[in-house]
């Protein structure tokens, strides 16, 4: 029993010391040589097709494949193809990092396209910084990240907000009631569309959260009705955004007079509520379905043709799509023999690509994306109508809301 | 006024919607005992039901409710004809039985329906507000009020006024006393099993227009539901109504003056305080011993 006991002990001693310091000393040396052989290039394709957020990465993981194809189809990449390792990580962040671990320590995959919330970004994040490695993220979210081992090619506060906030407040004026989910997304956008409003001299008659899931709208709806706001900006996720607008369509509110401002009501969940209760409110964002361009004419046409005509495509679904021809771009620009994660992140700063929503750029210093956004209302057909849009892409500053901080190549710096 | 009337129709909608969600819950627990965890799946189901036969057959949900009602009755008679009648009097065995039929539910649905969010459109007749006293108040949600006191009514009535609740108050009371008497319990329990479905589905039907529909929705009605069920007291249908209105009132009024994730923690604080005191619930059923 004793000897048992000891050697359990030692056994788990060494076994949580090996955990601890996330297996690297085996295999971080070689993660750099990673790379392209065989005239294959492998990479990861990391998105839930089960579980709670499957409704959403499903399409992201359609359109990560659709671009992946397109590229093999048209020669691949200086003659290489791109190999596909799709994983499922189930909506789960733990399994998020050990799904992206496997990725790219035992697959050697050269680069990760993945993960919609940013509990899985945060989950995977570690993985990427400690093997030195490559995570291409397309969703739009909070901001405030700065690391070497992540291409951002969603929008982040400022690019979504710069313009739609000021253009609401000229138009219904200066009364604003937020309403958001209960986490981080929602607080830092809020933070951010605060100071904004603050600057404005417009007035934020309340801020409350619901929780995650949360589907019961009716005290918020009252709540509406004895404040009558001029704008209610709404950063509700997921399925709770379906709840919210069925539940102020059936109490009779009228956009008109208070719509919805909202940066996460794409497409997609207007198909989940349908077109009536939709209407009439607004989303900013850098790409909607009915952008007119060939780019994105060609977009929409091969997804449908592809995946089912009642399909749609959405600001997430395009980033998803056009950072693979971002990732296509810059290791065109490698030799075979060099391509690894830290060729391909040097390769990319400053790319720019023709993308369904317009010219897209990576900014060198932060990895984020120069992105154009645009304002949209939504139509009763659930489509949206797009009433303007910047003159120039913005540029991404993911610490707008936070003074004298700045995301560099060197790492976060206060000036 | 008008805010006060308009708050207690919102706390009156929450608990409809609530006691809808319960009902069937609290008559299955309450006759046969048996924890029904994949009661949100028949919810859920519900709600897919009167999706599918919306696109597929451009069925109106109130045209649907009827249908919608057998089809779930059915779903429950096979359910319990297949699965639960082997496990009465062995309750752990029916919570891990149940549970699985809800996982096996969600994702066959998932398979044959895809995964994304689902919609179904609210009636025309019923989509414009109702002016009551000076507050508006939707009128779907009204509707929704009056079908779940229809459906409680009717449920008192078969419990207490018909001859087949009389042999459903003799089982719950004592099974082997009442078979000895000629009352065919396995045919009682399993009528009860079919009739708890119905109305889940019921439920799910008529929450769908207000909410979305996915395969994971059920999740969240089956922990209100036996929220319910708990305060209420099991075996008493009083119980569940009066506790369905107690919560719906009260989440309504604390949402409104704090916010929805307060109202969440204190409610379930205020249950889990008062089962510790009263863990029978607020309301028991009498009966001889």
């Amino acid at each position: 029993m004793k000897s048992n006991r000891r050697q359990f002990l030692t056994g788990g001693v060494a076994l949580s010391a090996f955990a601890a310091t996330g297996f690297p000393h085996i295999w971080s040396k070689n993660s750099g040589l990673a790379r392209a052989a065989d005239g294959e290039i492998k990479v990861g394709v990391l998105f839930s097709l089960t579980g709670t957020t499957a409704i959403i990465e499903e399409s992201l993981n359609k359109a990560t494949i659709m671009a992946i194809d397109e590229i093999n189809a048209a020669g691949g990449i200086n003659g290489l193809k791109i190999v596909p390792v799709i994983e499922d990580p189930a909506s789960d962040p733990a399994t998020f990092a050990e799904k992206a671990r496997k990725l790219v320590l035992s697959d050697k995959c050269v680069s990760v396209f993945g993960s919609y919330t940013s509990a899985s970004r945060k989950a995977v994040l570690p993985v990427f910084e400690k093997q030195k490695h490559l995570f291409w993220y397309p969703t739009l979210y909070e901001g405030r990240e700065c690391s070497k081992n992540v291409i951002y090619t969603g929008a982040v506060p400022n690019q979504q907000q710069d313009e739609f906030i000021p253009w609401l407040v000229e138009k219904f004026g200066k009364r604003w009631y937020l309403i958001g989910s209960n986490y981080i997304y929602p607080k830092e956008e809020n933070n951010y569309c605060k100071k904004l409003l603050a600057e404005l001299g417009a007035e934020v008659v309340a801020e409350e959260y619901v929780p995650l899931g949360h589907s019961e709208f009716s005290s918020i709806i009252n709540k509406l009705k004895a404040e009558k706001p001029d704008v209610i900006f709404s950063t509700v996720v997921g399925d709770s955004v379906v709840a919210l607008h069925r539940q102020y369509h059936a109490a009779g509110l009228d956009p008109e007079t208070m719509p919805m401002a909202s940066l996460t009501t794409s497409e997609n969940e207007v198909a989940a509520m349908g077109g009536a209760a939709a209407a009439g409110h607004f989303t900013s964002a850098p790409y909607f379905m009915v952008w007119d361009s060939p780019e994105n004419q060609k977009f929409v046409e091969a997804y449908k043709s592809r995946w089912g005509g009642d399909k749609v495509t959405h600001f997430v679904s395009e980033s998803a799509y056009f950072q693979v021809h971002l990732f296509k771009q810059a290791v065109a620009k490698l030799a075979a023999s060099d391509i690894n994660p830290e060729t391909i992140r040097e390769a990319v700063k400053g790319e720019q690509v023709q993308a369904p929503q317009g010219l897209v750029k990576v900014e060198p210093e932060n990895l984020h994306c120069w992105l154009t956004p645009k304002i949209g209302q939504c139509q009763a057909d659930g489509q949206f109508k797009i009433l303007r849009q910047s003159a120039a892409s913005l540029e991404p500053d993911p610490y707008k809301a936070y003074p004298h901080q700045k995301c560099t190549a060197e790492g976060l710096k206060t000036i | 006024m008008d805010l006060i009337v308009s708050q207690l129709l919102t706390g009156l909608s929450i608990s409809s919607i609530l006691m809808l969600v319960a009902l069937g819950l609290a008559i299955i627990y309450g006759v046969t005992g048996v924890i029904n965890l994949a009661h949100g799946e028949f919810v859920m189901l519900g709600a897919y039901c009167a999706w599918l036969l919306q696109t597929q057959l451009g069925l109106g949900l109130i045209v649907s409710l009827i249908p919608i009602f057998i089809i779930l009755c059915l779903f429950g008679w096979i359910i319990e004809a297949v699965v639960i009648r082997h496990l009465y009097d062995r309750p752990l065995d029916t919570i891990l039985a149940t549970w699985g039929i809800g996982v096996m539910a969600q994702q066959v649905v998932r398979l044959l329906a895809g995964g994304e969010l689902r919609y179904v459109e609210m009636p025309v007749s019923l989509s414009s507000s109702v002016n009551i006293l000076g507050a508006t108040e939707s009128a779907y949600r009204l509707f929704v009020l009056f079908i779940a006191l229809g459906l409680f009514v009717a449920t008192w009535y078969i419990y207490r006024k018909t001859t087949f609740g009389l042999k459903l108050r003799a089982i719950t009371q004592n099974r082997a006393i009442a078979s000895s008497f000629g009352v065919n319990s396995s045919r009682v329990y399993r009528m009860t099993f079919a009739y708890g479905a119905g109305v889940a589905g019921l439920a799910g039907a008529l929450v769908s227009p207000l909410k979305s529909v996915s395969p994971e929705m059920g999740t969240t009605y089956v922990v209100d539901a036996f929220m319910v069920v708990v305060l209420g007291g099991v075996q008493s249908l009083f119980g569940t109504m009066a506790s369905s209105a107690i919560l719906g009132e009260l989440s309504g009024l604390l949402a409104f003056f704090s916010n929805d994730t307060v109202a969440k923690a204190v409610v379930l604080i205020a249950i889990v305080i008062l089962i510790r005191f009263r863990p029978q619930g607020l309301f028991v059923a009498r009966m001889r011993s």
